[in-house]
Parts: C-alpha cells; sequence; structure tokens
C-alpha cells in the first residue's frame, strides 16, 4: 500500500496544550513543546515526519486551529484519446 | 554519464520541491469552518464546548444556511457563544433558550433555529420550558451539552452528576438517598409525541466526533421537514471542575458517564412516514 503524505499547520498562539491531539494521532507524531506561547501554555509540536493526513488531531481539537493537508496523487493526462469507437477508430494525440 | 547524473540530479530536487509543497489549498483536507469566527475561545483547555462548536459551524457552513439560522445561547460556560459563531444570534434568561427559539421559530418559520444549552440551563432551572417545548412539537434543534456539573459557577452539583461523584456542594459524593438519582431528561422527553429525533452523542474521540455531526446535521435537516422537535444530547467533559487533565477527563467520561449515559438513537423517525 502507497504511503499517503499528509502535514499538519497548528496556530500554535491559539493551542492550549490540552494534548487531546496527542492521544488521537495513530502515528504518535504529536508532542509537547518545551517553550511557552504569549498565553502562557505548552503548544503541540509535530515532531515526526510520518503524518498521513487522517484528520483526527483537528477532528478532537477544541480550538479548531489544525489545518490538514493530505497529498493528492497526480491524474496523468492523457497522451491520446481515441473517439468514435463505434465506426471508424480516429487517434487524437495531444500535444 | 555525467550528464545523466545531471538529470538525475534535477528529477530528485523536483521531487523534493513537490514533497515540500504539500501545504496547498487542493491538498488541503480539514480545516476551521468559516462560520466560526477567529476568536480565541475563552473555554478551558480540552472543552468539549469548542469541539460541539466547531461541529455546528461545519454544519451550518456545508449546509449553507449560515444567513438563514438563527441560535439561541444560554447561561452557562456557552454564554458568549455569539462570539464565536458567525450567525445572528440571541441571548437567553437561565433556562429559557428553548422558550425563546420557540417564539423566533413562530415569528421566522423559515428560519433554522436552534438553541444550545448546558445541563445546569436546561435540565435543572429550565427543566419546564425544555418538557413543554418538547411537548408541542415545535420545529427546533435543541443541543444539549451534558457534563454532569455546573461549570461556570465552579463545579456545583447539578441534576446530572452522577451517583457518588464529588462536586463542590457533594464533597462526600452524590448521596442518592438525600440528593436524589441524576435526572436522564433525554430518555424523559424522548417518550413525548412531539419529539421527531432523539440521539445522545460525545465529542471525545475522532469517531464519536463524527457521530455528533451526523447527529447535528439531521437535526438541521428534519427541521425542514416541519415534523417537530430535534434533539441532540452530547456528553461532554469538564476538566477543571473534574479536578483532572483533559485526557483524564475523557477517560472518566468513557468509563463511568457512558455506562450510565449510554450513546446512541432514542428516538428515530420511522422510515414510512417519510
Amino acid at each position: 500500500m502507497a504511503k499517503v503524505k499528509g502535514d499538519i499547520v497548528i496556530d500554535i498562539e491559539k493551542c492550549k496544550g490540552c494534548e487531546l491531539c496527542i492521544a488521537a494521532c495513530p502515528q504518535d507524531s504529536l508532542e509537547l513543546s518545551r517553550k511557552l506561547n504569549t498565553k502562557g501554555y505548552q503548544y503541540m509540536v509535530r515532531i515526526e515526519d510520518n503524518c498521513t493526513g487522517c484528520t483526527n488531531c483537528a477532528l478532537v481539537c477544541p480550538e479548531g486551529i489544525i489545518k490538514v493537508y493530505r497529498q493528492t496523487t497526480k491524474k496523468k493526462e492523457p497522451v491520446a484519446t481515441i473517439s468514435n469507437l463505434t465506426g471508424d477508430i480516429t487517434v487524437t494525440v495531444n500535444s | 554519464m555525467n550528464e545523466k547524473t545531471l538529470v538525475n540530479e534535477e528529477q530528485h530536487f523536483e521531487d523534493m520541491i513537490a514533497e515540500e509543497s504539500i501545504c496547498t489549498t487542493e491538498n488541503l483536507v480539514y480545516e476551521k469552518p468559516e462560520t466560526l469566527l477567529d476568536t480565541p475561545m475563552h473555554y478551558c483547555p480540552g472543552c468539549g464546548h469548542g469541539v460541539a462548536h466547531r461541529l455546528i459551524a461545519e454544519v451550518i457552513s456545508e449546509l449553507g444556511i449560515q444567513e438563514e439560522t438563527i441560535g439561541v445561547a444560554p447561561v452557562g460556560c456557552s454564554v458568549f457563544a455569539y462570539n464565536y459563531l458567525n450567525i445572528d444570534m440571541s441571548e437567553a434568561a437561565h433556562g429559557r433558550a428553548s422558550a425563546v427559539a420557540t417564539a423566533i421559530k413562530r415569528v421566522l418559520p423559515e428560519k433554522y433555529v436552534f438553541s444550545y444549552q448546558g445541563d445546569g440551563d436546561l435540565a435543572a432551572i429550565g427543566t419546564g420550558e425544555t418538557i413543554h417545548t418538547c411537548n408541542r412539537g415545535e420545529n427546533l434543534l435543541i443541543i444539549f451539552i451534558n457534563n454532569g456539573i455546573y461549570g461556570m459557577t465552579g463545579g456545583q452539583m447539578a441534576p446530572t452528576t452522577l451517583p457518588g461523584m464529588k462536586s463542590t456542594t457533594s464533597p462526600f459524593g452524590r448521596d442518592t438517598t438525600t440528593m436524589g438519582s441524576p435526572l436522564k431528561i433525554t430518555e424523559l422527553i424522548a417518550q413525548l409525541p412531539g419529539v421527531y429525533y432523539c440521539t445522545r452523542t460525545a465529542v471525545n474521540s475522532p469517531a464519536n466526533v463524527r457521530r455528533a455531526k451526523k447527529a447535528i446535521q439531521k437535526g438541521f435537516e428534519y427541521q425542514k421537514l416541519k415534523k417537530g422537535l430535534s434533539f441532540v444530547e452530547i456528553v461532554s467533559n469538564c476538566p477543571s471542575n473534574w479536578k483532572m487533565t483533559p485526557l483524564e477527563a475523557n477517560k472518566w467520561m468513557e468509563d463511568q458517564m457512558f455506562s450510565f449515559y449510554p450513546l446512541g438513537d432514542l428516538k428515530v423517525p420511522n422510515d414510512k412516514e417519510k
């Protein structure tokens, strides 16, 4: 199975460090920071590069501050199109 | 040989650029809905109110009814709900949110009206209003946040406090002989004929959050059918007044509250009526 690659962006100034996303993450890629934000809370940081973009952290976040990105598979553009399948076959090459 | 290596490096460099630029608009799979404002919430860390607000905002954004929705905020921790939701909202006196919502719905019957109430608001001081609103079968959505305690006033015993649970007014645990048993208001109103849809959900895990969102969405959709009242109870936590960390509070909620307040649908519309 191809590995899905994802990424999250956390608004650290609004994070209150409740650690609910740490428990929800199936990849264990989140951790509390050592530094504090301007409100005095420890905030969440992503420490591992194994995010799959499953949105579990964003679903349980009470502040709604996590944006989740997931890499979409690139669609291969057709090289040629075959039309008029019932009668004569015409092949158009896309340039 | 040199040429080939150069080509491979270029390809590798292009791949690296492609890997780094995951954070683009087309790859975005989850974001805070537009109906939820950017205002930082005043709730304690780990409070379930934030998730509930976000779910309501998501449903309103997805149904595209932001300009047709009117909410009624209660008295309690969620008294400032109108600061976070970008919809028309009204504030009600303590416990009277369902009565105010009834008035709004009767004056503006084409609007989507919901009330957002806590357990001290809906199940204690507003029991009469709630039961009669449900009995009349108003076309409303009532969202009931049940965390078993009075959060805003400092953790006093609520009607929904579990037996043996400690609070500032029951410091030795709730004694059911003198203080009575917890009030299962959702089971109580599920029997009423005016209630069209009645369910109990929670917001402690991603799966339960998804279920709660579906329940709120059904509530808004059934409101358009004008069949009766939709009642969605959300079992929530209160880490500050339960004197626990948010993770411990969610664990305690799963162990203790879910056995007393079982999750699931209590009343679902009959398929033949559709």
